[in-house]
């Protein structure tokens, strides 16, 4: 059945008549950019500095008044840590397990990234996976290290794997609870256009993760760095980790706290100078 | 030309029994033309353009583009902007383009004739919902589509922002002549847009009646031609919004 309207001259009426197409009208310019021009915190650099300041003034008067060799005051760690720098051995072990970190940590997103977005995506691989997930969240880290020096050797891959075995299960778990809010909507949109693959993955679906692979990477490396050492502790010949056992041997509280200062120093660069922007960088659309 | 020939789709319901959201649906649309589909709520409308689309392919019949079925270059147009947040405006069109650095020029024109060329490199998010809307209709055109799908792309905005994107479009598709399949349950929004429309009835949804809008353009939902022909529309099939027009069934449904 066809019926046909009739041509009637044009006729426009004002504009904003009452036509409502739906609920909670929308209409145009731009939005408030106070999300977006959130300031940070003045004096903030001022307050750090502050509290550095006065742990190393509580530091000083706790080795004065204690005066015991268990704990140094902070002059003779820094002229310790300075003799260790200026033979090298720190740069050296201190590159080692920055190797060792850097690998395992590599390994541990790769993988864990993997099946956690397998885990999210797919329910039944996910039922079958559960098990093995919580049992892997719950055997201690030094039950993992035992077992891959017993079956790998005492080696350098040992130790890797090690590491990234205990690391991968809490990012399968913080990734996996990113993949199952993946929003279908913007899936469909790639969907439609017949984007490729490879662009819907890194375009559309990646950039879902984000903010889960971000706090997998942050609490990622704070937790793979205190394994190496444990690692390197028990079953390498250098690195940080084997370096604090020497000290521990010669009861050498000066080098244990130097090594640890640089330790700590440089876990807080990293974060400052890569994973902090990095985060900011592949978050900067939330405003 | 758009070919539209779909005996049964059919949906399993949470019981396990079969709904069947459309059936004996015959409809076509020839290159160029502004179709609109106007329906009750639930009777297939959204169904039948993601066949079109091809987002679902579950069905009996078949759906075909100049004799093909229908695979890429199809612009689409969503109830919701869908965005991707992440990305600026200028590339939130690039996205669906094939080769983007050459799609750039065409994008920046497309936007800046939707008067975003201020907003290129700024995020959706800081967009408010007419914005975002001409952003994902500049997406859907950028790509040159011989065939644009749009589903109630101008729901939830008021009345003059939707009335100033419904200007945009007909101007973007008088110029560029893409056939436009136009989803709607607002009926004088599809005599102010159509060149012909079509209603389905309530599920499972099939055509039961066709008419040519032959009202001179420019046209807007509120113009005197517009109501007087929705109010004849109205006078001659009352039941037609709700999808009650007692029309038989194609005997081959």
């Amino acid at each position: 059945m066809t019926g046909s309207g009739q041509g009637v001259r044009e006729t426009r009426t004002p504009r904003g008549a009452a036509h409502v197409t739906g609920q909670g009208g929308s209409g145009e310019g731009m939005r408030g950019a106070s999300a977006a021009s959130r300031s940070r915190q003045p004096g903030g650099a001022g307050l750090r500095l502050g509290s550095i300041l006065v742990f190393l003034l509580l530091w000083q008067v706790l080795a004065a008044t204690l005066q015991s060799a268990t704990l140094p005051a902070p002059v003779v760690v820094f002229q310790r840590l300075l003799a260790e720098i200026s033979s090298l051995t720190l740069p050296w072990h201190l590159s080692i397990t920055l190797a060792r970190v850097g690998v395992s940590f590599l390994l541990a997103m790769v993988i864990g990234t993997a099946i956690g977005i397998a885990m999210g995506h797919w329910r039944r691989l996910d039922m079958f996976l559960d098990t093995w997930l919580v049992l892997g969240l719950n055997i201690p880290a030094l039950v993992t290290i035992i077992l891959c020096y017993v079956w790998f050797g005492l080696n350098d891959w040992a130790a890797i794997v090690a590491v990234a075995i205990n690391k991968i299960p809490t990012v399968v778990v913080t990734v996996r609870e990113g993949a199952r809010t993946v929003d279908p909507r913007l899936m469909q949109v790639a969907a439609a256009y017949r984007l490729t693959r490879g662009r819907t993955f890194v375009r559309v679906y990646l950039p879902q993760l984000y903010p889960y692979l971000m706090a997998a990477a942050r609490a990622g490396l704070s937790l793979i760095w205190k394994i190496v050492l444990v690692v390197e502790l028990l079953g390498r010949s250098n690195g940080i980790g084997f370096q604090l056992n020497v000290f521990f041997q010669f009861f050498d509280i000066a080098g244990i706290l130097a090594y640890t200062l640089v330790f700590a120093t440089v876990v807080l660069l990293i974060e400052a100078i890569a994973l902090r922007p990095l985060e900011r960088r592949l978050t900067e659309w939330r405003g | 030309m758009l070919e539209i020939d779909i005996a049964r789709k059919i949906y399993p319901d949470r019981g396990g029994r079969s709904h069947v959201a459309l059936q004996g649906l015959r409809l076509a649309a020839r290159p160029g033309e502004f179709l609109c589909l106007v329906g009750p709520s639930g009777c297939g409308k959204s169904t039948l353009l993601n066949l079109i689309i091809g987002l679902d392919r579950d069905m009996e019949g078949r759906v075909t583009l100049d004799g093909r079925v229908p695979d890429k270059g199809i612009g689409v147009m969503f109830q919701e902007p869908r965005l991707m947040p992440w990305l600026s405006v200028l590339d939130n069109v690039l996205l669906v383009a094939d080769d983007p650095q050459q799609a750039r020029p065409r994008a920046i024109e497309l936007l800046r004739a939707m008067e975003l060329g201020d907003v290129l490199h700024t995020y959706p998010g800081r967009l408010s919902g007419g914005m975002q809307r001409r952003v994902a209709l500049a997406r859907a055109f950028v790509i040159e589509p011989p065939l644009l799908l749009m589903d109630e792309p101008f729901v939830s905005l008021d009345a003059p922002t939707a009335d100033r994107l419904r200007s945009m479009l007909v101007d973007l598709w008088q110029r560029r002549r893409s056939t436009i399949v136009f989803v709607t349950h607002d009926l004088r929004e599809a005599l102010a847009l159509a060149d012909r429309v079509c209603f389905l009835s309530a599920a499972p949804g099939r055509v039961v009646l066709e008419m040519s809008v032959e009202l001179p353009r420019p046209r807007a939902p509120n113009d005197v031609a517009v109501l007087e022909l929705q109010a004849r529309l109205l006078a001659q099939h009352p039941d037609l919004l709700a999808g009650l027009v007692t029309t038989e069934p194609p005997n081959d449904a």
